[in-house]
């Protein structure tokens, strides 16, 4: 009897649910059984953006192949790969957009020197105003 | 607080003005297209997606002549509509191989059923790890192959009648 | 008749802001004095606005189904709290909401204000009225609320469930205040850089504006944040998101403003600053409006997109926010500054906090928007997220939390006596801390175990200021301050805890099988059916226990159908040391279910920090009106 409620609210949920009718990859939603492992793929995981959602990571995200990134992280994680290959990977393929980390990229360089260049220029302000005021 | 400094934050609004005024004209459109256009096709190897087709390899896309290579599934609904015009190119002779991505195969000899086959092969991707490795996002999708593996074009969403002069345009160049 | 009447008022106080610019700019110029007439009106238009909105609330509450926001937002079964909170949950809704707090600011400020010299003051009225007037031709050209459906629709379009949310009554209008709260103190700055009246009156008739909106945006913020925790089911609590960015910028540059108008006030310094900091905590709420609704960045936030509706916002914008930075860039350089201080003082404290903070702004401000930069001058995208702010922000957030220590104990003007003494137990218990948690939990990043210290050592620390022989007998801001840091501490160390401590297990379990987490050993009893008004669900029952009693979970994953949705309901459970946070997920093939369960300690100080700031920016609300009032009633 409880099955078939269960049957019934699902089938009912049938259209909400997502795309394909196969059920998440392996290891979408299991975790690492190496919690060091498993560390290293959830840091990667937050970085990399879902390329089907409007601005969340794969870590965050119920869609398919967001689901599928992260079973190909941990596998390849799990296989001994370093994280930096696997992002290197994905942005090879996708571009930086693929990465919420700013690439090495020199379309990135302005972005890190920009706290910088502010903190500079404050901090030139700050002095000269702590000059012009003391006696 | 000198001159220039003073004017400073007039240039920032000024410079963020002129780059929200480009942004309205030119809304962000969330396509992805692939890095991988003008490489080679990554390494694959590809089960059969139905019993009655056979699957195919990476290596098996570089017959010397330029292909298309499909990405679609039974479960998208673009690709119900895209059927029609793959069926046409076919007729004109252009080779054409399916990935089903994350699809059953009996959903898609459904689908082959009620659609049509213009497929020679058709591979099966349940996990879309092709799909990954060509740096797509979506279905369907389309990428024209040519004869020696490299990836010369790619068409993202379903074909519609209108773009088939511009798909065999694509191919009479990867020649 | 009830929509008619309510477009009715906004024209009426749309022809009224005219007439108080009109009349603002006479007055200014010495043709007219018109002091009491541009009061009036200010206030009348205040009134006229709540009219409106009121008239909106109404034809939400009764669902007029002929008005076409209502038919497109509400539903007839919705229950009666969502039915009136969403008349701002919707473009057109809010966009009424926010003009009417503008309206309402300025009618505040034309009754209560006494102290700023009648020219001033008028010209401050004008530039209210010229906002007002900007959003109003806003409202009734491109997104009139009050427009008729004919004929009338039979039944509503329901609304977003994730808005059907206590949140919803309570986040947007609180951000709303406190955002368009700002609008008073940038009309203050523009009607004094104008007339060249920047001094300590200013700054005591500017101070409780921004006290007031910032207690208001604080208060916003952190209920924002703890919706988006319980509500998305992912167990996070900022997401850097581009509109939540677009929130804390104008949050930023008003602390920043805060402090700098308590040194206005107190010793005539920081004049530029002051103007400046205005100036920009306005402009960021309106930028924050824009990016929300023109649709021009991606996000979970955005409102519906419409180019034209952007346009029409980029233009008000463009123009007043050019305008108050072309009049800073006129006017500052004759501002004379106030009383000169040392190097080691409260007031260089103060600008070391502001510029901390403006780096802090110009770093949120730059990351939202490089991508935006980068696509238009290089034709790339790329993006820019959490791993961009919080290697940024975090450190130089624990550089002003290090400062926050020391600040509150330097004299104006002035430091001679030897104040790091005192700090010498708080010193003592960061290290402390510090050492615990290298020892604790060696992998946690060092950010968070610096923030763990900070907290511990912070806390104290902002406590200093109130032991003297009778800490009741401190003034009411003293206290104020006290609580507020205290809080920050609370925050910070709430926010160090989720990164370094949180545990998450993620499994599919079969009904009847355990999973561990942290400290707690989890039961998967099953999963049932479930409905609600408006929705059918599938919950699952979860029995957790600590070794002590069992807690029973139930969380879901809801359906609705109007429009049709789906959304994860996390069960959490609150105990003295942390919360535990459950979510189903998906079967799979073998009829097991997809559970995510997070054990997080002392998350909870996140929005209790975040709540003690804002209880601590009331004391000193209290504090500066008691004083005022008192000075007052001896005049």
């Amino acid at each position: 009897m409880r099955a078939a409620i269960l049957a019934l609210a699902i089938a009912m949920a049938a259209p909400a649910f997502a795309d394909s009718s196969l059920p998440p990859s392996y290891w979408a939603n299991r975790q690492l059984p190496d919690e060091r492992q498993e560390a290293k793929a959830q840091a990667l995981m937050a970085e990399l953006r879902c390329l089907v959602c409007q601005g969340q990571s794969i870590a965050d995200s119920d869609a398919e192949l967001a689901g599928d990134m992260r079973d190909l992280v941990r596998r390849r994680i799990a296989a001994g790969e370093n994280p930096e290959q696997i992002r290197g990977w994905l942005v090879d393929r996708y571009g930086s957009w693929v990465s919420y980390r700013p690439t090495s990229e020199p379309s990135a360089w302005p972005l890190w020197g920009a706290p910088i260049v502010l903190i500079g220029l404050g901090g030139l302000l700050a002095m000269k105003r702590l000059k012009g005021r003391a006696r | 607080m000198s001159r220039s400094l003073r004017f400073l934050p007039v240039a920032v609004v000024l410079i963020l003005i002129a780059a929200f005024v480009w942004r309205l004209a030119n809304p962000p459109d969330s396509t992805v297209p692939s890095r991988m256009v003008g490489r080679a096709v990554p390494a694959f190897q590809l089960a059969d997606a139905v019993p009655t087709m056979p699957g195919f390899t990476s290596a098996e896309l570089a017959t010397g002549k330029p292909r298309l290579v499909n990405l679609f599934a039974s479960w998208c609904v673009p690709c119900i509509a895209e059927a029609p015009v793959l069926k046409d190119l076919k007729r004109r002779g252009v080779a054409i191989d399916g990935i089903a991505i994350r699809d059953r195969p009996d959903d898609v000899a459904m689908f082959l059923q009620k659609n049509g086959n213009p497929f020679q092969r058709i591979g099966s991707d349940p996990t879309s790890r092709v799909q990954i490795a060509l740096g797509t996002a979506g279905v369907p999708e389309s990428f024209v192959v040519d004869g020696r593996g490299v990836i010369r074009h790619q068409h993202i969403g379903p074909i519609a009648p209108g773009e088939v002069p511009t798909i065999l345009a694509e191919l009479e160049k990867a020649r | 008749m009830t929509a008619e009447a309510g477009l009715a008022a906004l024209w009426l106080a749309a022809a009224l802001s005219l007439l108080g610019l009109v009349l603002s700019v006479l007055h200014y110029r010495g043709t007219l004095d018109a002091d009491r007439s541009v009061r009036a009106v200010a206030i009348v238009h205040g009134a006229l606005c709540l009219f409106a909105f009121a008239m909106l609330l109404v034809v939400f509450a009764r669902t007029d189904l002929s008005v076409a926001l209502v038919a497109e937002n509400s539903h007839s079964a919705k229950p009666f709290i969502y039915k009136v909170a969403g008349a701002w949950g919707n473009h057109e809704g809010s966009m009424l909401l926010w003009v009417t707090v503008l309206g309402l600011s300025g009618a505040a400020l034309a009754a209560f204000s006494r102290q700023l010299t009648s020219r001033t003051l008028v010209a401050a009225l004008g530039a209210q009225a010229a906002l007002a007037l900007g959003f109003h031709g806003f409202l009734l050209f491109a997104s009139n609320p009050f427009a008729r459906l004919n004929p009338a629709a039979p039944e509503g379009r329901g609304l977003n469930p994730l808005l059907q949310d206590p949140g919803l009554a309570f986040h947007p209008p609180t951000l709303y205040l406190g955002y368009v709260g700002l609008s008073v103190a940038f009309s203050l700055a523009v009607g004094a850089m104008l007339t060249g009246q920047v001094d300590r009156i200013l700054a005591r008739a500017m101070r409780p504006w921004v006290l007031g909106a910032w207690i208001f945006l604080t208060l916003g913020i952190t209920a924002g944040s703890y919706w988006a925790y319980y509500e998305l089911g992912w167990g996070g609590w900022w997401f850097w998101d581009p509109v939540e960015n677009a929130s804390l910028m104008p949050w930023l540059a008003a602390t920043a403003l805060l402090h700098s108008v308590s040194v206005l006030a107190a010793r005539n310094g920081l004049k530029a600053w002051t103007m400046m900091l205005a100036v920009i905590a306005f402009s960021m709420s309106m930028v924050g409006t824009f990016l929300v609704r023109s649709g021009i960045l991606t996000s979970v936030h955005s409102f519906a997109v419409d180019p034209t509706r952007g346009a029409f916002l980029l233009l008000l914008l463009g123009i007043y926010v050019t305008a108050a930075f072309v009049l800073f860039a006129v006017r500052a350089g004759s501002l004379r500054e106030g009383a000169p201080f040392e190097i080691v003082s409260r007031e260089a404290g103060i600008v070391a906090n502001n510029l901390i903070l403006t780096v802090i702004l110009g770093i949120v401000f730059i990351g939202t928007l490089y991508p935006l930069m980068v696509e238009a001058v290089a034709g790339e995208k790329l993006s820019v997220g959490a791993p961009y702010f919080n290697a940024v922000a975090g450190p130089l957030a624990i550089i002003l939390g290090v400062l926050l220590t020391v600040g509150p104990l330097l004299s104006w003007r002035h430091e001679s006596r030897p104040v790091l003494r005192k700090l010498r137990i708080p010193v003592f218990i960061a290290a402390i801390a510090l050492a615990i948690a290298f020892f604790a939990l060696p992998q946690a990043s060092i950010l968070s175990k610096l923030g763990l210290a900070l907290a511990a050592g912070l806390l104290p620390a902002a406590l200093i200021p109130l032991l003297r022989r009778n800490p009741f007998r401190a003034p009411l801001a003293t206290w104020g301050m006290a609580i507020a840091h205290a809080g920050a501490a609370v925050a910070i160390a709430g926010m160090a805890a989720d990164s370094a401590m949180t545990i998450e297990r993620l499994t599919a379990a079969k009904p009847g099988e355990r999973v561990e987490v942290g400290p707690w050993l989890v039961e998967f009893v099953g999963v049932t059916p479930a409905a609600g008004p408006n929705w059918t669900a599938i919950e699952a029952e979860l029995r957790a226990t600590r070794g002590g009693g069992v807690h029973v979970m139930k969380p879901q994953t809801r359906f609705f159908t109007d429009p049709p949705t789906e959304t994860n309901e996390a069960a959490i459970d609150t105990v003295l040391c942390g919360q535990l946070y459950t979510v189903i997920g998906r079967p799979d093939e073998d009829g097991r279910w997809q559970l995510r369960l997070w054990w997080k300690p002392m998350v909870t100080l996140i929005w209790l920090g975040g709540a003690l700031i804002a209880l601590g920016g009331l004391f000193a609300f209290a504090g500066h009106a008691r004083r005022a009032w008192r000075r007052r009633a001896m005049a």
